[in-house]
């Protein structure tokens, strides 16, 4: 049996906003189900008292001046923009309302 | 008299300084090799020739006027897809980015530009970087110049197969597990992975952060380190670069690996490794050996679980990065939606391909509730013990050698039905990415196919000066010519 069922799958599809018909769905239980099989490999290993690898660098706290410095303007941040007026970023409606 | 295409970009370098060739004319040439094998290639997504041009004019004026051209003066490069560039456009082979035009350079296009380098275009890939063969490009097949039956390798598909067949002097690719490495042993060049840090990300489409890396692909180390010292350094705009001096690494290629110590890692050399990339590899290391380096076997007890670890990783940081395109600011938005769920919905759906889909979902997954301590966290675990497996190793020797790839380049289709076979493509070389260190990928011949074969030599973490001389060495004194692919 795979490790992942086709509501799980559905279930990280809403998750990841994606959507999926019906073959990719059969597809992906499959294929995600093989893959996190062979993920399960790693249980071999006892790592309870193996601190996890969170950054590829130990680094912390990297800071700069606190000075202002010059930034794209309004046009080029705009220019890639599917829909805009020249001033925002158009998406349709969030709110549910008559028109302010 | 050698076509100036076929020339290294040291060589080019230094004729363009000393005002014995024009770059125009080497751009030209570029172009036109560009435009002689191109249909057969298929590795440019885009070629500049007009911008290149006016590139070359300037840096020919600089020459002219006396003034300092720049360490990669009139050198012809190509960009992988993946590399921010205000000219021309940014699509990491993806249709969601169709038409994306970068508001700003990246720092390493930044750094190649003020050196006087000339960009030729950009190259393909596997869309975002996602993949090992290119053929997950959103944009076009390209072909391996060696056997255009064959995949290119991938991620930087595009950005090997351009260096191989002369169409630039060098290419930057992007590596997250191999993605420089692996097709640089498929197509014959010279490709190297940068320690984690050591050059700026500003401008790389981020894919996994914790694992990416820009670094070039040339004809020879010599380039390799040039092209390096040009683009690595401390940058305000990366807070992960590292605040080190920005060496000039064609100084460490002095040709004396007495002493050095190479380490064979026993779990590389296993039945798992065919016997006629096993021969080669061998030999190679012979070659160290006899130039002075000693050999020692090492271990990497942990290596088997590598590539779990990094799936679960890798997929993790990219379900998070490519939640930006939400169709809002940049990128593909589908026109027909009532709200703002659907827009995000419809949008990635239509847009991402088949790949990105499969590793947005398995990242989701790794680190959704109930599963992140199962799999990401156990992942994070488990990519400690692999690093420290190599802080071991390399108590023992200054050097890691290993193959490239398990296999020379495949055919088209070979291993696009089952994702599990193409992701063990990368066996050999995401265990750098994981423990942070630099590796390069070398050839070393010519398998009977005609394919070229590799070995990967890795160092400790900002040893990359360690690297490049005991490549040098071996690229020296190889005996090997790798000749030029069988294309027209």
């Amino acid at each position: 049996m795979s490790k992942i069922s086709t509501n799980d799958v559905e279930y990280v599809a809403s998750l990841a906003q994606l959507e999926l018909d019906a073959a990719a769905k059969e597809r992906l239980v499959q294929e995600m189900g093989e893959i996190l099989a062979y993920m399960d490999k790693l249980n071999e290993l006892d790592t309870a008292n193996v601190e996890p690898m969170m950054h590829a660098m130990e680094m912390t706290n990297v800071f700069r001046e606190d000075v202002v410095e010059s930034s794209i303007s309004r046009e080029t941040a705009l220019q890639n923009a599917p829909v805009h007026d020249g001033q925002y970023f158009i998406v349709p409606r969030i709110l549910e309302g008559d028109e302010a | 008299m050698t076509a100036w295409h076929e020339k290294t970009a040291h060589e080019i370098r230094d004729l363009v300084r000393r005002g014995e060739v024009t770059a125009v004319e080497v751009t030209k040439s570029y172009l036109d090799r560009i435009a002689a094998v191109e249909s057969k290639v298929d590795a440019y997504t885009q070629v500049w020739s007009d911008y290149a041009l006016e590139q070359a004019a300037a840096v020919d004026g600089r020459v002219r006027r006396g003034e300092d051209p720049g360490q990669m003066a009139g050198v012809p490069i190509a960009l992988k897809e993946v590399l921010c560039t205000q000219h021309g456009f940014t699509t990491c082979a993806s249709k969601i980015l169709e038409g994306f035009r970068s508001p700003y350079d990246a720092t390493v296009v930044r750094k190649l530009a003020q050196a006087g380098a000339v960009f030729l275009g950009k190259v393909n890939m596997d869309e975002f970087a996602m993949g090992s063969s290119t053929e997950n490009s959103a944009i076009k097949t390209t072909r391996n110049p060696w056997n255009l039956r064959c995949v290119p390798g991938g991620s930087s598909g595009g950005s090997a197969a351009a260096v191989a067949a002369d169409m630039c002097a060098v290419s930057l690719g992007s590596d997250t597990g191999g993605s420089i490495r692996q097709p640089a042993c498929l197509c014959g060049c010279v490709g190297i992975k940068p320690t984690y840090g050591r050059v700026s990300r500003y401008g790389l489409v981020a894919f996994a952060s914790s694992l990416d890396q820009i670094g070039p692909l040339t004809k020879d180390v010599q380039d390799a380190a040039l092209t390096l010292s040009v683009i690595c350094g401390k940058d305000p705009l990366d807070a992960t670069s590292a605040d080190l001096p920005a060496p000039d690494f064609t100084q460490a290629l002095t040709g004396d690996i007495r002493g050095l110590r190479v380490g064979m890692p026993r779990e590389c050399f296993t039945e798992a490794l065919g016997p006629e990339m096993r021969e080669k590899v061998v030999t190679a290391i012979d070659v160290l050996r006899q130039q002075g380096a000693e050999v020692v076997e090492v271990s990497l007890p942990h290596s088997e679980y590598a590539i779990a670890v990094y799936y679960i990783i890798c997929t993790a940081e990219a379900s998070a990065n490519l939640a930006r395109f939400d169709g809002v600011r940049y990128g593909f938005r589908h026109p027909d939606v009532k709200d703002v769920r659907e827009m995000y919905v419809k949008s990635k759906s239509a847009a991402f391909g088949p790949e990105v889909k499969r590793r947005i979902m398995l990242g989701t997954y790794v680190l959704s509730s109930g599963y992140y301590d199962a799999y990401y966290l156990k992942a994070q675990k488990v990519r400690r013990l692999i690093k420290e497996d190599f802080d071991r190793a390399f108590e023992q020797c200054d050097i890691i050698a290993t193959p490239t790839s398990p296999t020379p380049a495949f055919e088209f289709g070979a291993k696009t039905a089952d994702p599990l076979e193409m992701y063990l493509s990368d066996i050999y070389t995401i265990s750098t990415n994981l423990a942070t260190l630099p590796g390069i990928s070398l050839p070393c011949g010519l398998c009977a196919s005609g394919l070229p074969a590799a070995i990967q030599l890795m160092a400790r973490p900002f040893d990359e000066a360690t690297l490049l001389r005991a490549a040098h060495c071996y690229e020296q004194n190889s005996g090997i010519q790798m000749g030029k692919p069988p294309i027209a």
